[in-house]
């Protein structure tokens, strides 16, 4: 049995010393392989398709919006003088702040030696793509005429008009879709083992063809392995520099502007940490319930589950401490529409929003102090899900808080959603929640060679990993 | 099709990441050239124990990374200031500043394109078949076994020597595969 247990006759550290697995229960590498291949090889569960059912609804909810904003123009939605950047935009960053936990995991706590990540890098990965998704339609339709939305992109054309790249909508251009570019690729990688492994084990023939097709042909060559983890390396080298420009960018598309409230230098570091907090807040959304349905506890334990909370927790805080900065600087600065703004925010008549923001960003995180409810999945789930209303209320209030009132109070307005703004945030869920739960069904949700790699059975060096302890001593001299 | 059939290598089957490690060692110290060690998951220590130099992929990755920014900027000089000139907010036509942002996506851009496209064609993937993939055995690789191949293009391969080399080396279950 590759699983062997460390023998009991060894030296064991004291208990408070000893390392908690990260695999509970000492599982070997045939029940990881078991347990996250038979996801996708069971007969979908009842409550898959209970979910799946009305994403797909939501989804065509969609597709039938779009069209009709297409077909109609933009003018279905509700921005209105002053606010011309309403849902549209505030969609497109929360969603586009949600992917960055994915990339966080995958690539930051790769770098930083952060072996728990394993557990949920693939499916946070998955979000990420999907994420990015949703929020690509917003900008494609927010200029309004869809059909020249090649425009963007330098592809010469009949005018001989170039883009100019004077515009930080022009750096948002190319950070959003490198971003999504290189998640894809790098997710993709990650991939190519674990099709592998579902290759291997599949019983119907067109199974094994399209995973075969998929893993490339992987046979697990350790001279593959080499230039494989390699490339993994500079993937996570690449991508971290990335997902911290790609909200950067997104916060200059507003701080390079004038407007009180936008014109700020912390929104990058700002944006960052919220896109953190919020793509947190959606993975443990998603995790919770999956890591029951499908019994991955021993996988997802409640260790990660206690992790993710404290990044959570800190990204919270830092958001807070953002929040504070602005009405300090706001103040400092001693510019009157700077001030008037931030007076605004708190106390105007959006001070519904600011509220929520507050409460929700801010405080309800700081529940993750208290370990009880580190380890109260219920509590965990619902304050998952408060994090996320609060951060879709934080890019509401900076895009439209910001510009309902601006320097010239003859040029004030309230801004009101349409029904077609809500439908199609709708929708974007429905895109959102198919894709992931296709995902769960058909490809490896859990990183299966990788969790297998953190395991003390695959550590050589390790008397689970079969070394023999008298054995290590002569090594030493090579 | 012929009927000559030629093997195309010896495998043995190992139970532990250690077995298969010091097994490594063994065959490498032994003088094969032609073999490689498979598992399911990167093996620590793995490419010592099989003498293999540090992965190139970092070149292809360093390359694409240089393409990105040299395009990057020089397209957006060259759209901005020479083909298409045009004042914005009285901005300069080309500044390094404006295009800086664009300039590192490209960089990161073709960055990971060169580290993905460089681990394939490193590997040789796509690779849609290898006598390997045949066996049922080594269907196990990516389960929980490890193995040894040693293939028989190696100079020094002779089947009865290699079975030895395998078997001392602690290996409970040897095979010899078709191509």
């Amino acid at each position: 049995m590759a699983a062997a247990a460390t023998p009991a006759n060894l030296p064991q550290p004291p208990v408070e010393l000893q390392r908690i697995p990260l695999v509970a229960n000492n599982h070997g590498f045939g029940w990881i392989s078991d347990r996250v291949a038979s996801i996708s090889e069971d007969r979908a569960p009842v409550w898959w398709w209970i979910l799946f059912v009305p994403s797909l609804l939501c989804l065509g909810l969609l597709g039938f919006m779009l069209s009709y904003q297409i077909s109609t123009g933009v003018g279905v939605w509700g921005n209105m003088h002053p606010v011309m950047w309403g849902w549209d935009i505030v969609n497109f960053v929360w969603w586009i702040g949600i992917g960055h936990a994915g990339t966080l995991i995958s690539a930051i706590l790769f770098l930083l030696r952060q072996r728990w990540r394993t557990a949920v890098n693939r499916s946070a990965e998955a979000m990420t793509i999907f994420a990015v998704m949703c929020a690509g339609i917003y900008p494609a339709l927010h200029v309004g005429r869809v059909w020249y939305d090649w425009w963007l992109f330098p592809i010469p054309n009949p005018y001989s008009v170039w883009p100019q790249f004077r515009s930080p909508l022009m750096w948002d251009v190319f950070a959003v879709s490198t971003y999504f570019t290189v998640s894809v690729l790098f997710w993709y990688m990650g991939l190519i083992p674990d099709l592998a492994v579902l290759r291997d084990r599949a019983k119907s023939r067109l199974r094994q063809f399209m995973y075969g097709l998929g893993s490339f042909g992987w046979t697990g060559s350790n001279r593959h392995w080499s230039n494989y983890e390699k490339a993994y390396l500079i993937l996570a080298g690449l991508s971290t520099p990335l997902v911290l420009s790609v909200h950067s960018i997104v916060s200059l598309d507003f701080a390079v502007s004038q407007l009180p409230g936008w014109h700020t230098t912390i929104f990058p570091p700002y944006f960052v940490a919220g896109a953190v907090f919020s793509g947190f807040g959606m993975v443990l959304t998603l995790l919770i319930p999956l890591r029951s349905m499908f019994k991955l506890q021993d996988i997802i334990t409640m260790r990660h589950i206690d992790i993710m909370c404290k990044v959570t927790l800190t990204t919270g805080s830092i958001v807070g401490y953002a929040y504070a900065m602005e009405f300090f600087i706001a103040w400092y600065s001693g510019n009157p529409n700077e001030q008037f703004h931030f007076m605004n925010r708190a106390l105007g008549p959006y001070q519904w929003a600011w509220i929520m923001m507050v409460s929700c960003n801010v405080l309800v995180p700081q529940f993750f102090w208290i370990k009880w409810f580190r380890q109260n999945l219920v509590a965990v789930f619902i304050i998952s899900i408060l994090v996320n209303v609060g951060m879709w209320f934080e890019r509401f209030v900076i895009i439209v808080v910001s510009l309902h009132r601006d320097f010239l109070p003859s040029s004030w307005g309230y801004y009101r959603p349409s029904p077609v703004d809500m439908c199609t945030y709708l929708g974007t869920f429905g895109l959102f929640f198919t894709c992931f739960l296709l995902f769960i069904r058909f490809l490896p949700m859990i990183a299966i060679s990788e969790v297998k790699g953190v395991t003390a059975q695959a550590d050589p060096h390790h008397p689970a990993g079969g070394a023999k302890i008298e054995e290590r001593i002569p090594d030493e001299e090579e | 099709m012929n009927g000559t059939t030629k093997p195309y290598g010896i495998i043995g089957e190992f139970r532990t990441a250690a077995a298969v490690l010091h097994a490594a060692e063994k065959v490498r110290d032994a003088g094969y050239r032609r073999w490689d060690v498979f598992t399911p998951f990167p093996v620590h220590g793995m490419d010592k124990a099989m003498g293999l130099k540090n992965s190139k992929v970092g070149w292809f990755s360093f390359i694409g990374g240089v393409l990105g920014y040299t395009t990057g900027m020089l397209m957006i000089w060259w759209m901005n200031r020479i083909d298409y000139p045009l004042v914005v907010g009285g901005k300069p036509m080309f500044s390094p500043y404006s295009a800086f942002p664009p300039s590192y996506e490209l960089t990161i851009l073709f960055g990971a394109f060169g580290s993905l496209g460089g681990m394939l064609f490193l590997n040789r993937l796509p690779r849609l078949y290898h006598p390997l993939l045949k066996n049922k055995r080594f269907a196990m690789v990516t389960h929980d076994r490890f193995f040894v191949v040693i293939e028989t293009d190696d100079p020094k391969f002779s089947e009865s020597e290699t079975r030895a080399l395998l078997e001392q080396a602690g290996s409970r279950h040897i095979e010899l595969v078709e191509e």
